[in-house]
């Protein structure tokens, strides 16, 4: 078991003959996931390294190869309408890697997809790995290693970071999934956490948050009142000055909210363990399974 | 993006917000020469991207065009939080009798835009919010239908009890909400709206943040950039793709990817160092990027080592291996500089340092303590 992708999922790659689509496209396949179908309007017809099928549209793409995840590599101005599109085609996950998506795009996104009952990973996001059966996105495979500690991030290379130490180390994963930076995306933390806790694959998971907004206090309190399963909490930018945007669009402290220091605060409450710097993680978690 | 107070003001006059007649001046003469035309009490305001103008001495009332001209003089070119004053805005004084407040930002949690107005203006609203939130009216706006009309009224409501107000209010609020749609904007307030003695509803200040991410659509927002209110570094960052942050310390960094390149600025602090600044190189790098980094790191003279942090997930580490050793050549360093990378190609980028005389290891927590003791003088 894992959450949300696994040996049976079946992907479609929208943008899969951009340049950043076909590498990972190429990646993904290498790493054993079920590549069904690809999406380039006017490009349908085509096959991509002569084997998986281009279509025009994710609706003919799904109708013609039952694709139910799909991973989104198009340029940010078309981001938003192809995550729409992914939805009104009946995708049941939709994973957006694109980074620099408008956030007024969102606004209209977020609603859309929820109202045609997807899930949407991202914008702006690493995508999500089980190890060993299936990677949507751009996770390096060679980090993961199969287990039972579910990760989630809001942040790519830190995800990788810690995944690495955590496979070093001999502590596998169930499922490690990127959230995004962005202010407004599909899955939140709470989203995942919820899954994570159904799992049963899953004993233990890594958090790992950033300076801006509430989502990690709001994971904070829905740990504390709903899981059974331990949770180690780690939080980026306890050196950000406030009003700067540190890379990421969502992660900024706005006058006194989304501290570090807020955020680990809400951590302690909850009874989490805090992992300090990337490393504890390593520790933390192997105390907890 | 941040834009100055006098654009945003133009952007909410061209959607008709009702606001005092003002110029933009850079020189004590102009300031006195607008003052003059503008007639009566004017008020000078500097146009920095910084809050707090007021406390720090940065916008001063006039009465007269010679008294505007000694302000004027006095402004230009003070500095506020760091920046340097280039321009004024030398703008008509309203007369006040109330003071409110109307913002318009992205709230993550609805995942809408969503106002937030209240009678209470004229101040920070976050203060507001903490001591009198039932002070504040908070009203998520649907994209789907854009701001309704009773939507606007029943906050002009909030804000007025007077109709001829409550209804001035609110079509300045359909103003406000157009301009922030259309501008790509991710915080538009006025505060404060005022209302005068004659019954008029009128914006005083104006403030508005672009989201980069709709620049490239916007070619008529993005050109309202104004460079010369950007910290040098960070404006040959833009230039170069990379997103760089200066802060006060002295161990510059450099990292792939914003949350690890967070991460390392905290190991910094967490073994007793002060990092000098933020720097993430993104996920693809190119050997150019790392030379641009190198520059812009080493122009400041507080950096006294220099970490690279590299996870190679996409990003390639021989790449990276290749920029340090090209920049070094360029322009040899006067500070230690410390490696860190793992993951894509570490075996050839470790090949490549190595031919160069450069050290790397493959442990974030070991190079992070080195570059910390190196800063503060310690030994290699």
């Amino acid at each position: 078991m894992s959450i949300y992708i696994d040996r049976s999922s079946r992907v479609v790659i929208q943008g899969i003959t951009g340049r950043d689509g076909s590498f990972h496209a190429r990646q993904m396949r290498e790493y054993g996931t079920n590549v069904v179908s690809g999406v380039t309007p006017g490009k349908g017809g085509q096959k991509f390294d002569g084997e998986v099928p281009i279509f025009d549209t994710v609706a003919d793409a799904v109708a013609e190869t039952k694709a139910n995840v799909s991973v989104i590599y198009v340029p940010p101005p078309f981001a938003a309408d192809a995550m729409m599109e992914a939805a009104a085609a009946g995708i049941a996950l939709i994973v957006c890697i694109t980074e620099g998506v408008p956030v007024l795009d969102m606004t209209r996104v977020y609603p859309y997809v929820k109202e045609h009952g997807a899930r949407l990973i991202g914008p702006n996001c690493p995508g999500l790995i089980t190890p060993g059966e299936c990677k949507v996105g751009i996770i390096p495979g060679r980090i993961c290693t199969p287990g039972s500690v579910g990760v989630v991030s809001r942040s790519g290379t830190l995800t990788y970071e810690v995944v690495d130490q955590l496979t070093r180390a001999g502590i596998g994963q169930s499922t490690c999934v990127g959230i995004g930076g962005d202010p407004i995306n599909g899955t939140s933390f709470i989203d995942v956490l919820d899954a994570f806790e159904k799992d049963p694959k899953t004993k233990a998971i890594a958090m790992m948050g950033e300076i801006g907004g509430t989502d990690e206090q709001e994971a904070a309190q829905f740990i504390h009142d709903r899981m059974k399963k331990p949770v180690v909490g780690f939080i980026a930018g306890q050196t950000a000055p406030p009003g700067r945007r540190m890379g990421h669009a969502g992660a900024i402290i706005s006058g006194s909210a989304g501290t570090a220091a807020e955020k680990l605060e809400a951590f302690e409450k909850a009874g989490m363990g805090i992992a300090r710097r990337p490393k504890d993680f390593v520790e933390l978690l192997r105390a907890r399974l | 993006m941040n834009i100055h107070e006098y654009q945003a003001k133009d952007i909410l006059r061209r959607e008709g917000v009702p606001i005092p007649p003002g110029e933009i001046a850079t020189t004590p003469a102009q300031v006195e020469q607008i003052a003059r035309r503008l007639g009566g009490m004017v008020v000078v305001k500097a146009q920095v991207h910084a809050g707090g103008r007021g406390k720090a001495g940065g916008v001063k009332l006039a009465k007269t065009p010679a008294e505007a001209a000694e302000v004027g003089k006095k402004i230009l070119g003070m500095h506020i939080k760091g920046l340097t004053v280039e321009k004024v805005l030398v703008t008509a004084a309203a007369d006040i009798e109330t003071e409110a407040y109307v913002g318009i930002i992205i709230d993550r949690a609805s995942k809408r835009a969503v106002f937030m107005v209240s009678p209470a203006g004229g101040i920070d609203i976050e203060e507001v919010a903490a001591t009198d939130p039932e002070k504040i009216m908070r009203l998520p706006v649907d994209p789907r239908y854009g701001l309704l009309p009773f939507e606007a009224m029943e906050m002009g409501f909030f804000l007025y009890k007077d109709i001829a107000k409550a209804r001035a209010a609110a079509r300045i609020m359909q103003q406000l909400y157009r301009a922030f749609i259309d501008s790509g904007a991710s915080l538009a307030e006025i505060n404060p709206l005022v209302t005068t003695p004659d019954g008029e509803v009128i914006a005083v200040d104006a403030k508005m943040v672009i989201d980069d991410n709709e620049l490239d659509r916007r070619p008529d927002i993005a050109a309202l950039r104004d460079e010369s209110a950007e910290e040098t570094g960070e404006l040959q960052a833009r230039r170069a793709n990379l997103t760089f942050i200066k802060l006060d310390g002295d161990v510059g960094c450099i990292v792939n990817g914003a949350g690890l390149a967070m991460a390392t600025m905290d190991l910094v602090k967490y073994y007793g160092g002060e990092p000098a600044n933020f720097l993430d190189i993104g996920g693809s790098s190119s050997p150019e990027k790392v030379v641009n980094a190198l520059r812009i790191i080493t122009a400041d003279a507080g950096v006294k080592a220099i970490l690279f942090n590299i996870f190679g997930g996409i990003t390639r580490t021989d790449d990276v291996a290749n920029g340090i050793v090209t920049a070094t050549k360029q322009s040899p360093l006067k500070v230690p500089l410390v490696i860190r990378l793992t993951g894509t190609n570490e075996e050839v980028a470790l090949k490549i340092l190595a031919d160069n005389g450069f050290a790397a290891t493959s442990d974030m927590d070991e190079a992070v303590q080195k570059v910390v003791a190196l800063a503060k003088g310690g030994a290699k």
